[in-house]
């Protein structure tokens, strides 16, 4: 059996990065790393890059950009990197010194294009970078220790640096995308002190975050190779979650599962420095759970009651979905919440009723395919996002063709170059795929919630620059989002879990779909052990701990929720009809 | 010879092409001051979004913004004077604005004097 993590007994490097799936526990452990290397005496600092942060839930306390000091851990120091407003203050500091010197239509006409994904991207960059170069906080502080944001996006914000060092040093003309960042080639060496840490491995961790479970760990197998090939070759893993023994048909299954996992284990991860996290009862909130997280559990029975006897099922959201003839239908929530099987089986159940459906993921890790039969009503896609870029460039290379030299096509495929590029490729997409919903239900599970977040942000950014843009806009552009708002058509259900983070989160995207004017109808409480009616000690206690959260969406959703039961078999072809 | 600027309005990129469809009109004049460039013949080129100082200090722009507003841009002035209001001139209208003969737009004169390539030979 490998060891279990405890920070105390180890020797740990400065800058310490959490990685891994959505909702493998990155944030827990990064937490509870800081609270018990800070109680150890270490001058600690803990920086949140994700977009849908939830380290104010954790520690209880209204956190920023700046830092701030935690009062019950008094080595502690935490910055919370929100990119939206990292790129909020950004645009502030760009236009501020000239209101009242241009009009005002002019500032208008400024901040909308300082409000498009590169500004957002390029924003929380800077201030990732200014943290892994600052020489103060070098000193200050034994250890930095990032709780990173869900896969693709931590990606892409780890092989920015190398991606864009590359980009800048190759760039022959001064007014590229990137030049919307004045004075950006000063930042260059920055940028290329931020990659030279990352690759050292006196000086940097990768810590990769998995559940014993076979989705997240073959997802924590590509992530490590990515990060490998960019020069990250300090990587160690953790196992969030291993529970030890059993005694009830449910927590065998649960124990069955994740040995099978753990001796399946991918090729790429073997040779990985591994330790174990136990299986927790509790949720990982407020300072006690968090110090005792490494080391103890708390069997504590909850004695709170439903509030409700009648819980709908997931045929109940069906039903409601094809009586009222919705045509757009996305699942959202927390990763790992089990997004792609509801999507599944939402699919399933109204391709079940006769309707012809088209389910497409913009997960980067496509699992569809592993949850679903061949079905003559069905359709399926995956939205590939290099193989969207390609695509995208292809498309503006083959118009510039027409028209344009050899020479001068290098120009405009140096433009292509930019980051930004990527985002919107994607974006392309999934406007093309809305747009099939004109003779068919699509059915769209999507990417976890910060990058949902960012993507319905740069819709309504996008929308407004359509309004302007003098440029060739596909109709199905232009037609998506007023589609989104529209309820008669679209509807979002939002997954969770019976836990703290998962529902406080979701709570938080329902207030970002008000916020963009989207309709949501449903909630759906995944994988309960409630429900399973477990009577293994452990697993009761855990379960005793989901009433307190499923009462809450019951209360919030005002009764509109399903409740799925935990499964140790995954859910796959005809049983997702039994949901 | 004479001088011309543009004054554009706020843009992610000078060729479009980060916007959510692609301008050709962008695309056309990037190219071509581009290759003007190359020539020694200069156009500056003022973004809203990165050079705003540049649109409060020429006062002929300032006083054109608080008049017709933002929706006029792009604007080309040419020594001083706007020439041009509302769209990018075309070809033609720079190689008369600024006398310079049509073979500049899409050819770069190669200099074999300080690279090493030569004759579709490289090193």
């Amino acid at each position: 059996m490998e060891q279990l993590f405890n920070p105390k007994n180890m020797e740990l490097t400065k800058y310490l990065f959490y990685t891994g799936k959505g909702g493998v526990g990155k944030t827990s452990t990064a937490c509870a790393t800081a609270v018990n290397l800070a109680d150890n005496g270490k001058k600690v600092l803990l920086i949140s890059t994700d977009p849908a942060s939830n380290l104010q839930d954790v520690f209880n306390t209204e956190l920023n950009n700046k830092g701030v000091q935690i009062k019950e851990v008094p080595n502690l120091t935490v910055v919370n990197l929100d990119p939206i407003k990292a790129a909020f203050e950004y645009k502030e500091s760009v236009i501020a010194p000239y209101r009242g010197k241009l009009p005002d239509t002019v500032l208008k006409n400024m901040e909308e294009q300082l409000s498009g994904s590169c500004t957002v991207e390029i924003a929380s960059f800077n201030e990732f970078s200014n943290f892994i170069t600052d020489e103060k906080a070098e000193q200050e502080y034994d250890h930095i220790i990032f709780d990173t944001a869900p896969t693709g996006h931590t990606l892409r914000m780890l092989q920015l640096p190398s991606a864009w060092s590359n980009f800048i040093s190759e760039s022959t003309h001064g007014a590229s995308c990137l030049g919307q960042l004045s004075g950006l080639e000063d930042r260059k060496e920055i940028y290329k002190k931020a990659v030279e840490t990352l690759a050292n491995k006196n000086k940097t961790t990768l810590i990769i975050v998995s559940r014993p479970d076979t989705a997240p760990l073959i997802e924590a197998e590509r992530a490590s190779k990515e990060l490998t090939d960019i020069g990250i070759n300090n990587q160690i893993m953790i196992i969030n979650g291993v529970l030890q023994n059993y005694d009830d048909s449910i927590s065998e299954g649960l124990y069955n599962k994740q040995q099978n996992a753990l001796k399946n284990m991918p090729n790429g991860l073997k040779d990985k420095a591994t330790y174990i996290v136990l299986l927790r009862a509790y949720n990982i909130t407020g300072m006690e759970n968090v110090r005792a997280f490494f080391t103890q559990d708390n069997l504590n029975i909850n004695t709170e009651s439903l509030n409700t006897d009648n819980i709908p099922n997931l045929q109940n959201v069906i039903d409601d979905i094809y009586n009222s003839n919705k045509k757009v239908i996305f699942t959202m929530g927390k990763g790992g919440v089990g997004k792609t099987t509801i999507a599944c089986a939402i699919a399933l159940g109204l391709a079940n009723k006769g309707k012809k459906v088209h389910l497409t993921t913009t997960d980067p890790a496509h699992h569809i395919k592993l949850f679903m039969e061949n079905n003559d009503l069905i359709t399926m896609s995956h939205i590939d996002e290099q193989e969207e870029l390609a695509n995208y460039k292809e498309e503006i290379l083959s118009k510039a063709r027409q028209t344009m030299s050899e020479e001068d096509i290098a120009y405009v495929e140096e433009d292509l170059r930019s980051p930004c590029t990527q985002e919107i490729a994607v974006f392309r997409k999934f406007a093309e795929f809305v747009e099939k919903a004109d003779d068919e239900i699509v059915v769209i599970d999507t990417a976890p919630t910060g990058h949902t977040l960012l993507l319905l942000d740069s819709t309504q950014s996008y929308h407004k620059e359509i309004q302007r843009s003098q440029g060739d806009i596909p109709k199905s552009v232009k037609r998506l989002l007023p589609r989104l708002r529209n309820k008669k058509e679209t509807d979002v259900i939002i997954v969770t879990l019976a836990e703290a983070t998962p529902v406080f989160e979701a709570i938080r995207l329902e207030e970002d779909l008000k916020r963009a004017g989207i309709n949501n109808n449903w909630w759906v409480i995944n994988s309960s052990l409630y429900k399973t009616g477990t009577t293994n000690r452990m697993l009761q206690a855990k379960a005793s701990n989901e009433i307190k959260w499923i009462n809450k969406v019951d209360e919030h959703s005002k009764g509109n929720f399903a409740v799925i039961s935990w499964s140790p078999e995954d859910i796959k072809g005809n049983k997702l009809l039994e949901l | 010879m004479k001088k011309m600027k543009i004054y554009e309005p706020a843009m992610c990129c000078s060729t479009g092409v980060c916007g959510v469809g692609v301008d050709s009109e962008l695309l056309r004049i990037s190219t071509v001051l581009n290759n003007l460039t190359k020539n020694g013949v200069i156009v500056d080129r003022y973004n809203l979004s990165t050079t705003p100082q540049e649109f409060v200090n020429n006062k002929k722009v300032s006083d054109f913004l608080n008049t017709k507003g933002v929706k006029r841009l792009p604007i080309i002035i040419l020594d001083g004077e706007i020439v041009i209001e509302g769209r990018y001139p075309s070809n033609e209208e720079i190689s008369e604005l600024l006398d310079v003969p049509m073979s500049n737009f899409t050819k770069v004169e190669s200099s074999n004097n300080n690279s090493c390539c030569s004759g579709g030979r490289c090193c």
